[in-house]
């Protein structure tokens, strides 16, 4: 059979950052996939030179909207291994409070688009209007919504008042009935079943060859998580569990999310009542010569970043290395051998956030065949509803 | 004022489109969407290509990428097609603006009708912005009356 060439993106209209993709279908399976990154390049490394240690944090916050903690809380880090200070306790705290907030938020949004993309808009809608209660958490904690601001290096920018504490575990507490039930609702659907068990799967052997990270490692049976492996923050003090998998396909990623969300509200809850008072800041007036490294377990998996400084106030060298740059070559292992309906799950399935609609097209040698991003979203619901006429729902 | 542009009021279909954002007001455009905003009670829908469009949203601080293919899509437009900027960076380019892959802002681009300035704006800046448009559209065609 003649091989298609299926260009996705750059441009999808639905959200987040544009990348391309081009798959090599035969027929309906996926026989390869390339993948172009770099219509999002803003040049933030070169910036963050440019500004100073306390002003780059803005510039870090800013590389992507929804890790807009795990980038400054890796950076800060990274500034505070050179001088080789410990924040103090409160501060700590309040680092660990914020990076988990929006863990809840980032597993939230994707498994929201997840739902779209199988067809199911009410999980979608349901899921998003649960994340706003988190974003207004969020609101009261740091004053926005999505950039919080909150990291300098030495410590945080704001402190958490105590009179907020109640009313924050209240809006906490009260989406945990119906994340349960979007929890049982997915363990128990058959057609959720039947579009996501053994598809995309990821091998553990393939994890560890790619070094995938995060969700999409864990999902894969290998036991890797920053906050476990070297415990920064709280993590060492308090209780929670590291969520694994073992089949590494779909569904399991979409538990682990799932299963994430809910141990993160947990040390989000712990954190805030057992907050200790104190300093947030170490007022860190001068950094020395040297470089440091600093790593954290963010939505995604493991961000790092590196910053060299020479005793000036800028950083000489600031290099970033998000968790998607690793988990996207393992779409080689996952999307090949599977159907064209499948391929949008399976790549949404590592989160790069990724949902191709626009400018995405299905063309055959002849150019006679023509698919667009709707028509390939259009497919992979009319399987679910393929499958859900099968089963007699 | 057209009978194109008269239709389009009613219910104005949006497309969005980042060019280099951090992804943030793009999660606020689909925020707008979702039950607490529910942009749609106000006949807006989120259309899956530019060719079914009559606003466009765009967002971020139009890299060297992106430029070439805003001009394109914009020009696949259907016209009248009314602009949006939203967030800092796609209005003034913000933090980026001594950034060596973001050469100019987005009105140097294409014309733009509304700017909602924020980092992000919040869903409620958005509607509020979307709304002022058909304002601001209407009394054109109430002054062109004149």
């Amino acid at each position: 059979m003649a091989k298609t060439i299926v260009p996705i993106g750059p441009y999808h209209p639905l959200q987040e950052e544009p990348e391309f993709f081009s798959l090599t279908v035969e027929g309906e399976k996926v026989v390869d996939i390339d993948v172009r990154i770099g219509y999002n390049h803003r040049g933030i490394e070169k910036l963050s030179e440019m500004k100073t240690f306390d002003q780059s944090t803005f510039v870090i916050e800013r590389i992507c909207g929804i890790c807009s903690t795990s980038h400054p809380f890796a950076y800060t880090r990274a500034v505070e291994d050179i001088i080789s200070v410990e924040v103090p306790e409160r501060a700590k705290y309040i680092r660990t409070i914020i990076a988990e907030g929006e863990r809840i938020h980032s597993h939230l949004l994707w498994l929201g688009l997840a739902g779209h993309f199988l067809g199911y808009n009410t999980v979608y809608m349901w899921v998003w209007k649960l994340r706003e209660e988190i974003l207004d958490v969020m609101e009261i904690l740091s004053g926005n919504r999505n950039n919080y601001a909150m990291f300098k290096p030495g410590g945080v920018r704001r402190d958490i008042k105590q009179e907020d504490i109640p009313d924050v575990i209240k809006k906490l507490d009260s989406i945990i009935p119906s994340l349960t039930m979007i929890k049982k609702a997915v363990i128990d659907d058959p057609v959720i079943h039947a579009r996501t068990k053994g598809i995309g799967v990821l091998s553990k052997e393939d994890a560890i060859n790619y070094a995938a990270l995060g969700p999409t490692s864990r999902a894969s049976g290998v036991a890797r998580d920053v906050r476990k492996d070297a415990p920064y923050g709280v993590y060492d003090k308090i209780e929670w569990n590291m969520i694994v998998t073992k089949n590494g396909d779909v569904f399991d990623k979409v538990i682990v999310r799932i299963l994430e969300v809910l141990e993160a509200i947990k040390i989000m809850k712990e954190c805030l009542l057992t907050l200790p008072k104190g300093e947030i800041d170490l007022n860190i007036k001068d950094i020395p010569p040297g470089e440091g490294i600093g790593h954290v377990e963010a939505p995604r998996g493991e961000t790092f970043h590196y910053v060299r400084s020479d005793g000036t106030n800028r950083p000489v060298r600031h290099k970033v290395r998000a968790p998607t740059f690793m988990n996207l070559p393992t779409f080689k292992a996952t999307v090949v051998g599977e159907t064209i309906s499948d391929a949008t799950i399976i790549l949404a399935a590592i989160d790069p956030c990724y949902c191709c609609t626009e400018r995405m097209a299905v063309r055959n040698i002849k150019g006679t065949k023509l698919y667009n991003g709707e028509d390939l979203i259009r497919l992979s619901q009319e399987k679910t509803e393929k499958i859900k006429r099968k089963m007699g729902l | 004022m057209s009978m194109k542009l008269k239709a389009l009021l009613k219910s104005p279909w949006v497309f969005h489109l980042s060019t280099g954002s951090c992804n943030n007001c793009d999660i606020e455009i689909l925020d707008c969407l979702t039950p607490r905003f529910d942009i749609e009670r106000f006949g807006m829908l989120l259309a899956g290509s530019i060719k079914h469009a009559d606003v466009l949203l765009i967002t971020g601080s139009c890299n060297r990428q992106s430029v070439i293919r805003l001009k394109r899509l914009y020009e696949q437009a259907p016209k009248p097609c009314l602009v949006v900027a939203i967030g800092e960076c796609s209005l003034s380019r913000g933090l980026f603006m001594h950034s060596y892959n973001c050469p100019v802002p987005l009105d140097k681009i294409i014309p733009v009708d509304v700017y909602i300035p924020g980092c992000p704006p919040k869903p409620e800046a958005i509607i509020a912005g979307v709304v002022k448009l058909i304002e601001k559209v209407k009394k054109e065609k109430v002054e062109s009356k004149k």
